[in-house]
C-alpha cells in the first residue's frame, strides 16, 4: 500500500509540475505581445535586446567550437566505417543531414539550457529569495510578463539562429576532414552538400529549435519561480533548471524526430 | 466614523497543520498609524502577506476599502494594488536597476506619463526620502538605510493611500531608524496616507503609533491606542515591554528532550 501512495503521489507531484509548466507556457506566450519593438511597452524590447546578446550573441564561440567538435567527431567515426566500404563519400551526407535535422538543434539547446537556463532561474531565484518577486506583484506587475516574457521573444529569436550557426560549423568541420582524407576542395564540398540536403531537414530543425527554446526558458523561469529558502535553494534551482530542462529537450527531439519520422515513410 | 481602509476579519492561516494565525480581527482607519507589534514567530510577517495579497488564507477575509481582496475581479485587485505602496523588509529593490529606474518603475509601468514627466516625478520622490543624489546608483551600491528610503520612495510612487512597512527599523542604527520613523510621520502628515507598520522595535512603534496591536502565537492580544499600551496590564505585554526573556530551559519540551539525551525517558524506564 504505501509503495503505491508513494507512486501515486510522485506522479501527482510530477503531473502537477507538468501543469504548471504548460500555465506559465500559455501565460509567456500571451505576454510575448508586450515585448514586441514600438508597439509593445516600453523598455519590453531593450530588455529583451540584452537578453538576445547574453542568450545568442555571447554563445556564438561555445556553439561554434562545440559544433566544430561534433562535426569533426561524426566524420571521422563515420569515416572510418564507410571507408571499408569505398563509400566515403556519404560522409558529407551524413554530416550535412545529422547537423541540419538533429545535432544542430540539439547542441545549440544544451549550450543555451547550461548557459541561459541556469541563469534564468538563478536570477529568478534569487529575485525569489529577496523579495523582489513579490514587490512586483505588490506593485501590480505581472513577473511573468515583466520577467519571463522578454526572455522568451530573446530565445525564440535567438535560438533558431544559433542553429543555423551550429548547422554551418558542423558541415564547415565536415568540410575540413573530407579535405584532408580526399582532397575534396571546400566548393566541391558545398556543391555537394548542397544538393544532399532538402530545405525540408533545415525547416524541421529549426522548429525543433524553437521547441527547445520553449522549453529551456520556461523550465529555467519555473525552477527561479519555485525557489523557496536562501541562497542555497538558487543553486538547488540552477541545478534543477538544466537537469530538467536537457532532460525535457531529448524527451521533446524524440517526440518531434518521430513525428517527422512517421510523416517521412508516407 | 468613516468606513475603515482596511479591514481584516476572521483572518485563519494554517501552514502544515500548525495555525500561523487564528481567528484574527483587525480594522484600520483612514489616515491612522497602526503599528503591528509581535515577537519572532508571532505571525505578523504571515498576517502582512495576506493584507498585501501575496497570499490567500485558509478562511476569513482581508477588506481593503471595502473590498474583498480574495474574491473581487482583477480589475479591482489591480485598483487596490496601485492603492496601496508595500516596502519590504529587505527593501526588496530590483538590483539589475539603479535607485532611479527602481523609483521609476511603477510609473513606466503602469502609467501613460511621458518619459520628462516620470524623470521629474522620480527626482521629487527620491528627494523627499533625501535620496536626490544617489539616484544613478545600484541598490548594492547604497548602505541599509538608503536602501530602505529608496524603498519608500518606489512604495510612494504613484501616491497610494495605504503604505505598509515591513519592519521598517531592522537591521538599522538608532539614528537611522529614527529618520526612518520621521519620515514615516511626514508622509502621514503631507499625504494623509494610511500606515500600516509592521514591527518588533518597541521605541520605533511608540515613536509613530497612534495605535498598537499585538499579535501573539496568531491571535490579536490587543488592539489599543499608544497610551493605553504602554499602560496595558497583559501579562505577555508586560514581558515584551519589560524585555523579559522566555524561560527556554524550563519549558516541558526543552525539559523532555534533556531527559530523553540522558536516557530517562518514560518508555525506557
Amino acid at each position: 500500500m504505501n509503495v503505491f501512495e508513494a507512486i501515486g503521489k510522485d506522479v501527482i507531484h510530477r503531473l502537477a509540475y507538468v501543469g504548471g509548466l504548460s500555465r506559465q507556457f500559455w501565460s509567456g506566450l500571451c505576454a510575448s505581445r508586450y515585448v514586441q519593438p514600438v508597439v509593445g511597452k516600453r523598455g519590453r524590447w531593450t530588455t529583451a535586446m540584452r537578453q538576445m546578446m547574453a542568450i545568442g550573441v555571447d554563445a556564438l564561440p561555445i556553439v561554434g567550437i562545440m559544433s566544430v567538435c561534433a562535426g569533426f567527431i561524426l566524420a571521422m567515426q563515420t569515416g572510418a566505417e564507410l571507408r571499408k566500404f569505398g563509400a566515403l563519400q556519404y560522409v558529407m551526407d551524413t554530416v550535412a543531414i545529422g547537423f541540419t535535422r538533429e545535432l544542430g538543434p540539439l547542441l545549440t539547446a544544451f549550450v543555451v539550457a547550461g548557459r541561459s537556463g541556469s541563469a534564468f532561474s538563478a536570477e529568478i531565484g534569487s529575485m525569489e529569495v529577496t523579495s523582489e518577486i513579490d514587490a512586483l506583484r505588490t506593485m501590480d506587475i505581472d513577473p511573468i510578463e515583466f520577467v519571463l516574457a522578454p526572455k522568451y521573444v530573446a530565445a525564440i529569436i535567438m535560438v533558431p539562429c544559433l542553429t543555423i550557426m551550429s548547422n554551418a560549423f558542423g558541415i564547415l568541420a565536415g568540410a575540413g576532414f573530407m579535405y584532408i582524407s580526399t582532397k575534396i576542395t571546400l566548393g566541391m564540398y558545398l556543391h555537394y552538400v548542397a544538393n544532399s540536403i532538402e530545405l525540408r531537414d533545415v525547416f524541421t530543425g529549426l522548429l525543433k529549435s524553437l521547441v527547445f527554446a520553449t522549453i529551456i526558458v520556461n523550465v529555467g523561469c519555473m525552477e527561479g519561480f519555485r525557489t523557496r529558502g536562501g541562497p542555497d535553494a538558487v543553486g538547488r534551482s540552477a541545478t534543477s533548471a538544466v537537469v530538467k530542462s536537457t532532460f525535457l529537450v531529448i524527451l521533446a527531439d524524440v517526440f518531434f524526430t518521430a513525428i517527422f519520422y512517421l510523416l517521412r515513410q508516407e | 466614523m468613516a468606513d475603515p481602509m482596511i479591514s481584516v476579519a476572521g483572518l485563519t492561516v494554517a501552514y502544515g497543520g500548525q495555525r500561523v494565525l487564528d481567528g484574527v480581527n483587525l480594522d484600520i482607519e483612514p489616515g491612522e498609524v497602526m503599528v503591528l507589534l509581535g515577537g519572532s514567530g508571532s505571525g505578523k510577517s504571515t498576517m502582512l502577506r495576506h493584507i498585501i495579497g501575496l497570499e490567500r488564507p485558509a478562511s476569513g477575509t482581508v477588506r481593503v476599502r471595502g473590498v474583498d481582496i480574495n474574491r473581487c475581479s482583477v480589475k479591482e485587485l489591480k485598483a487596490i494594488r496601485r492603492a496601496m505602496g508595500v516596502a519590504f523588509q529587505e527593501s526588496a529593490l530590483l538590483n539589475s536597476l539603479s535607485i532611479e529606474e527602481n523609483v521609476s518603475l511603477p510609473m513606466r509601468e503602469l502609467t501613460t506619463l511621458a518619459d520628462p514627466v516620470i524623470e521629474i516625478m522620480t527626482y521629487m520622490k527620491l528627494a523627499a526620502v533625501g535620496l536626490g543624489e544617489a539616484a544613478k546608483r545600484l541598490p548594492q551600491e547604497l548602505s541599509g538605510g538608503m536602501k530602505k528610503r529608496a524603498a519608500v520612495a518606489r512604495a510612494t510612487a504613484l501616491d497610494p493611500e495605504i503604505l505598509v512597512f515591513d519592519e521598517p527599523s531592522a537591521g538599522l542604527d538608532p539614528i537611522v531608524a529614527a529618520g526612518l520613523d520621521d519620515l514615516i510621520l511626514f508622509l502621514k502628515r503631507a499625504f494623509q496616507m494610511t500606515i500600516l507598520v509592521v514591527t518588533h522595535e518597541l521605541a520605533s512603534a511608540f515613536r509613530i503609533a497612534d495605535r498598537i496591536a499585538m499579535l501573539e502565537k496568531g491571535s490579536l492580544i490587543a488592539v489599543e491606542s499608544k497610551d493605553s499600551f504602554r499602560a496595558s496590564t497583559h501579562p505577555r505585554i508586560r514581558q515584551f515591554l519589560d524585555r523579559v526573556p522566555d524561560p527556554i530551559a524550563e519549558s516541558t519540551a526543552v525539559q523532555s528532550r534533556f531527559r530523553e539525551l540522558a536516557g530517562l525517558t518514560g518508555e525506557r524506564g
